[in-house]
């Protein structure tokens, strides 16, 4: 199982890691705030730490930290443009109900 | 549903607080909107892909505005209500505006800045750029997925503070919170020092559709600071177009080409000329209106050497601003190229020359000012690390700020390219007796005469304390802020009375003013001295006889027939020569009055010294 990333993802994330200059590969994460109990975390990652998860997606890191591993278990993490807008989207199975917005979900 | 974009590590934000921002290159042809997204500035693209955004703007007779390409379409067909290059209107009067007689509006002359007449009604340059911007403002909004927190636009580094203000009016008037206004060639200087990582000195040759500016930027520690610039406002892309296009002409024995020839002819101009960047020659076919074929081919070496005088004219702002900067070629550590127009090979191969080195190339020219608005834009909503975002950005004044002093004469108080954000003081004084208010009249200008330099803004401060003349000290502090607007102060020391004001000033210097007002400052060196020092004396000269009849009028008495005739000969000939020309003889007339008035002056003080005694024993007399 683990955490994914869509062709697509990969292919952009790598992308701009490339660009970007730096970078081992990206860290998808949860908070616990937001309008509907957690919030997705994506980010860059320069450096891994100690107790992080390491899977390997289409060639990319994909970095987790253990305590957000429950709450994304089977995502994957697609790219999608929408009209003008393009940007990435966490496909979670875990979610039961997420606000409107789709930055935050409760499990 | 939001779509999101990879943060910096450990800068993830929290749900709906995207802190949205970007960078706008509000152009005189054309303009962009770009952001950083996933940490990388890119340029914003409409739905058909399309990255600039013509700035012309159209007001249609049902009340909908077009904006961009739709507008440009009309041109032709609706000049009047289609408004091309704004840009150039903004903060200006009608008499600043140059070639009016050619342009297709319907002007109207309005305090402080031109209106144009559309089917809408009356509309300002102000309104006309907010268009431009909302539209940018939409694009925007539209690919990022949200409000906008805030907007970082470039203006040129020589944009006075009407021209500033007038941009951020654009601005609010758009929608778009303005988080700092940037000067073009500072931002193009981010796009690259910071994608680098470079220090040193550097120059930005920035050629675009109709003008030319240099910059001489100075990057240590991750601070930018604009050394000097210098330009030439009627100089640019077009114009390497326009020699093309005589030069078909000529070719093709065309004497004049009717309009509809002539437009068709200016596009293949210039589509050659984009050609030549790329190809070594450059075919032009053209099907005139009388259906006769203009059939030619122009070659990279022609094209270079009919357009050599327009790039060696170039060159001549770059000497200047090296000059001004204190710098030599060899000092410049690299060479930034800004706007379309610098894709041409001859001009790459001048710069290199001129420099000694290949200039910097690697980003596209015509984006980069918007890639480095969009990473200052994100830098100061805070999207960036803190470690590596210990920046921030000088500018400079293009033009020295100060006050207008007895005589006419200007104490300059903020010097030229002094950088920015900048605060001065200076202390100055009443004029005369139980003097109790003091108008202060603000201007802009390298030269020594109020009436060479550009007046600002006037304001008065009033309820100083009736002092002896020369006994108040009043404070004036110039300030101005990172976007180059300045506000001024005074301050009546003893008494804390204040007044200040927000220079939102009479608008109307135009580019050409200002190249011209620096040139004639250092020409006319010279001649501002004498005059300067001229008016030194005949502002003495007057207080001087002012402060004579005063005592005269006062203590007349004391003097006997003979006496009071030598001291009016005396004024009378210091007043002749107030009005000439020579100020050594005016001095001389000064101390010549001093000296006849001397006994005069201590006959009076004695006088009022026993006055003060009069009937008072010695021991009641405090010393």
């Amino acid at each position: 199982m683990g955490v994914t990333l869509s062709a697509s993802a990969a292919k952009h994330v790598a992308g701009f890691i490339a660009k970007r200059g730096k970078g081992v590969g990206i860290r998808l994460g949860v908070k616990t705030s937001g309008c509907s109990g957690m919030a997705y975390k994506l980010e860059f990652v320069d450096e891994t730490q100690d107790e992080d998860l390491v899977f390997d997606s289409h060639g990319v890191k994909v970095i987790i930290d253990p305590k957000s591993l429950p709450y994304l278990e089977g995502t994957e993490l697609d790219f999608v443009r929408e009209g003008l807008n393009e940007g990435f989207k966490f496909n979670n199975p875990n979610v039961k109900d997420q606000c409107g917005c789709g930055e935050s979900f409760n499990v | 549903m939001a779509l999101l974009q990879i943060a910096e590590p450990g800068m993830s934000t929290e749900p709906h607080q995207h802190r949205l921002a970007v960078g706008i290159d509000l152009g005189t042809t054309n303009s962009l909107v770009a952001t950083v997204r996933n940490s990388i500035a890119v340029c914003l693209a409409d739905d058909t892909g399309r990255a600039m955004l013509p700035s012309i703007v159209r007001y249609r007779a049902d009340g909908s505005v077009d904006v961009g390409l739709a507008a440009a379409k009309a041109q032709a067909t609706d000049p009047k209500n289609t408004i091309v290059s704004v840009k150039r209107f903004m903060g200006r009067g009608l008499k600043d505006v140059a070639h009016v007689e050619t342009m297709p509006y319907d002007f109207e002359d309005s305090p402080g800045m031109v209106r144009l007449r559309t089917i809408q009604g009356v509309k300002s340059p102000v309104e006309v750029s907010a268009e431009i911007l909302r539209a940018l403002r939409e694009r925007a909004e539209a690919s990022l997925g949200g409000t906008l927190t805030g907007a970082v636009i470039t203006v040129p580094a020589y944009f006075d503070e009407a021209q500033r203000q007038a941009t951020k009016d654009a601005a609010r008037l758009a929608g778009l919170e303005v988080l700092r206004l940037l000067n073009e060639p500072t931002a193009a200087a981010v796009a690259y020092g910071l994608d680098n990582a470079a220090e040193g000195v550097y120059a930005v040759y920035d050629l675009g559709g109709g003008t030319f500016d240099l910059s001489i930027l100075k990057l240590t520690r991750g601070v930018f600071e604009v050394l000097s610039t210098n330009g030439d406002a009627a100089l640019g892309g077009d114009d390497f177009d326009h020699r093309l296009f005589c030069w078909m002409l000529d070719q093709a024995a065309i004497d004049p080409p009717s309009s509809e020839d002539g437009r068709r002819l200016q596009i293949k101009a210039r589509e050659a000329k984009e050609l030549l960047t790329s190809c070594e020659e450059a075919p032009i076919h053209v099907k005139l209106g009388s259906g006769e074929v203009v059939d030619l081919v122009v070659t990279r070496d022609q094209f270079a050497e009919m357009t050599r005088h327009l790039v060696q004219k170039t060159l001549g702002p770059v000497r200047k601003a090296l000059r001004d900067a204190g710098l030599a070629p060899e000092d410049i550590k690299g060479v930034v190229m800004v706007g379309g127009a610098t894709r041409m090979p001859h001009i790459q191969r001048a710069v290199a020359e001129y420099f000694g080195q290949e200039p910097l190339t690697n980003l596209d020219p015509d984006k980069v000012v918007a890639l480095g608005a969009a990473m200052q834009a994100n830098a100061l909503v805070g999207n960036r690390a803190a470690d590596e975002d210990d920046w921030l950005l000088l500018d400079v004044i293009p033009l020295s700020l100060g006050l207008e002093t007895m005589g006419g004469l200007v104490e300059k108080v903020v010097p030229r390219n002094a950088t920015l954000p900048i605060a001065r003081a200076q202390e100055f004084t009443t004029f005369k007796d139980g003097q109790t208010a003091m108008a202060f009249h603000v201007v802009q200008g390298e030269r020594e005469l109020v009436a060479d330099c550009r007046s600002l803004a006037r304001f008065e401060l009033r309820g100083i304390p009736p002092m002896v003349a020369g006994a108040a000290r009043i404070r004036v502090t110039f300030q101005v802020d990172a976007d180059g607007l300045l506000s001024v102060s005074a301050r009546e020391m003893s008494s804390g009375v204040e007044a200040s004001v927000l220079v939102k000033p009479s608008y109307g210097l135009s580019d050409d003013e200002i190249a011209g007002m620096l040139k004639a400052g250092v020409e006319r060196a010279e001649d501002d001295m004498l005059a300067r020092a001229l008016r030194e004396q005949q502002v003495e000269a007057d207080r001087v006889i002012e402060a004579t009849e005063q005592a005269l009028a006062s203590d007349g008495h004391l003097l006997d027939a003979g006496e009071r005739a030598q001291i009016d000969a005396a004024i009378d000939t210091l007043r002749k020569l107030r009005d000439g020309k020579d100020h050594r003889a005016l001095k001389t007339g000064i101390e010549t009055l001093a000296r006849e008035t001397d006994e005069f002056a201590a006959r009076r003080m004695d006088n009022s010294i026993r006055a003060a005694l009069a009937g008072q024993k010695i021991d009641e007399i405090q010393v």
